[in-house]
């Protein structure tokens, strides 16, 4: 077996994971029954199923000759913003209260994304008067 | 046992039918999505997955042009998100 069928093969094992990911997670994402679950599932194919397909893609640059390492700039990318695109989802989620507020912080009244400056204004007003 | 080739366009077409398939799912969620965080990450699942297609499609083509497009995919959908969440939270993008 030569170099080039065993990168073929790898090739065609990480298609197959990367695009199981995919599948699973957007499945995730119809059947759960609140916002934050189902934040969890889709969040993974950025991270493992894309990874999973660039990967394929450079090991068949690999196996066809033509090598190429370009693929790894869109990986670290993704991994990169990944969770901060869902950090700012779940903030969403927790700002129009579509979950269970979280408890409260230690030393702070509330969580700043609940806190409207309306409010705000009204506590200082009532505070001063 | 398959040969290496014949596995790869299997495994090409499973791939390009189950994303294709994430895809349809992604906006029945977008539809249906009972509140504003549901569809945000309806678009961005979306995003991601179409960035999918566009590196599978360069394998199949075995074109490195679509490299650079998937690039720019990825940054443009990351941008995306970012500005909707903080519409959503703020009411404003850059204050």
């Amino acid at each position: 077996m030569s170099l080039e069928i065993i990168g073929t093969y790898a090739t065609a094992l990480f298609l197959l994971i990367g695009s199981g990911f995919a599948l699973v997670a957007v499945l995730g994402l119809l059947k759960f029954n609140d916002s934050m679950t189902r934040l969890h599932a889709p969040t993974k194919v950025g991270t493992v199923g894309i990874g999973a397909l660039l990967l394929a893609s450079m090991t068949y640059s690999y196996a066809s000759g033509a090598p190429s390492m370009h693929e790894l700039l869109i990986m670290a990318f993704l991994f990169v913003t990944a969770p901060i695109s869902a950090n700012f989802i779940a903030k969403v989620n927790i700002h129009q209260r579509a979950c269970e507020t979280p408890p409260a912080p230690p030393r702070d009244d509330t969580w700043s994304t609940l806190n409207s400056p309306e409010d705000s204004q009204e506590r200082s007003g009532s505070g001063a008067s | 046992m398959m040969s290496a080739p014949d596995l790869m366009s299997f495994a090409l077409m499973v791939a390009f039918i189950s994303l294709a398939v994430a895809q349809l799912m992604c906006m029945i969620r977008l539809v249906l999505g009972p509140n504003t965080g549901d569809r945000i990450l309806a678009l961005d699942t979306m995003v991601i997955n179409a960035l999918g297609l566009v590196i599978l499609l360069g394998i199949h083509q075995g074109v490195r042009i679509y490299f650079e497009v998937s690039l720019l995919i990825a940054m443009l959908g990351f941008v995306s998100t970012v500005a909707l969440a903080r519409f959503i939270l703020r009411g404003d993008i850059i204050e």
